[in-house]
């Protein structure tokens, strides 16, 4: 091991268990990000106007609120499992881990700070 | 190998017809490339803007006009940087959605087609610039 060439080094250890699992569920995340995203699309195209009492009244409502958290995770789920197929064809050896530790801690982050904002405007107080 | 003569058949797909390489580029290599694309654009400039977007909603009134002055100008309408961001991202994600949809169907094993596959191709690509312009001229229109 560790020697050969890159096809014999992998011959025999079968298969790495997780591809299509990955797969499965960049569907799943497509299926639930056609509903949400339309859901929002529309939602943005019905506000009545575009100022900050608007937004907030319209996100402040539960209707909104749970309906966008949800987005954020099916979205922000659907973008991590891309982004690490477009990582794995382009970066190679330690810059794909780099790349791959980024992109993990660049998803988290970012929904940690979008679910955060929802739901301080969704239990405070109404503008 | 210098007296080569020019009657031998040459590499076989390179330049059979006016200079034609070996595939022509048709427009499921297109919309293929455009679902990478618009994803990756979407996942990193969109995923920052639809998150200074919340996080300005959650933060009061000043926060909120600070990301409108971004992209608007004092009249309130779009600036350039609102238009083209705005285009650009609406474009990004009807052209995806509906490519999303396209690569549905031919996970269910359909569609594969030559003919119909073009055609599934080409709908994509119409309907991202059909649905971006009907986005924005229904806003336009409010």
């Amino acid at each position: 091991m560790g020697s050969g060439t890159s096809i014999g080094r992998v011959r025999g250890l079968g298969s790495a268990k997780e591809g299509a699992h990955h797969w499965w569920r960049q569907r799943v995340t497509a299926g639930s990000n056609l509903f949400l995203t339309l859901w929002f699309v529309f939602s943005i195209l019905r506000m009545p106007r575009y100022e900050y009492g608007a937004v907030h009244t319209w996100l402040h409502n539960s209707w909104a609120a749970v309906p966008m958290i949800l987005l954020i995770v099916s979205v922000f789920y659907h973008f991590r499992l891309g982004l690490q197929v477009v990582i794995e064809d382009y970066q190679h050896d330690e810059k794909r881990v780099a790349a791959m530790v980024l992109l993990n801690f660049f998803t988290v982050g970012t929904a940690a700070v979008a679910i955060f904002a929802i739901l301080k405007v969704a239990f405070g107080a109404a503008a | 190998m210098a007296s080569r003569t020019p009657a031998r058949p040459r590499s076989p797909h390179l330049f059979s017809g006016f200079l034609k390489l070996h595939y022509s580029w048709g427009p499921h290599m297109l919309v293929s490339i455009l679902h990478r694309a618009t994803g990756s654009g979407m996942a990193t400039v969109g995923t920052l803007l639809l998150v200074w977007w919340l996080a300005a909603i959650a933060s009061g009134a000043e926060a909120y006009a600070n990301f409108r002055d971004v992209f608007t100008t004092n009249g309130g309408n779009l600036n350039v940087i609102g238009w083209i961001v705005g285009i650009g991202m609406t474009y990004a994600f009807f052209t995806h959605m509906l490519n999303g949809v396209r690569h549905l169907v031919m996970d269910a094993g359909a569609a594969f087609e030559l003919k119909r596959n073009k055609m599934f191709s080409l709908i994509v690509i119409a309907g991202g610039f059909v649905l971006t312009a009907a986005f924005w001229l229904y806003l336009g229109m409010k």
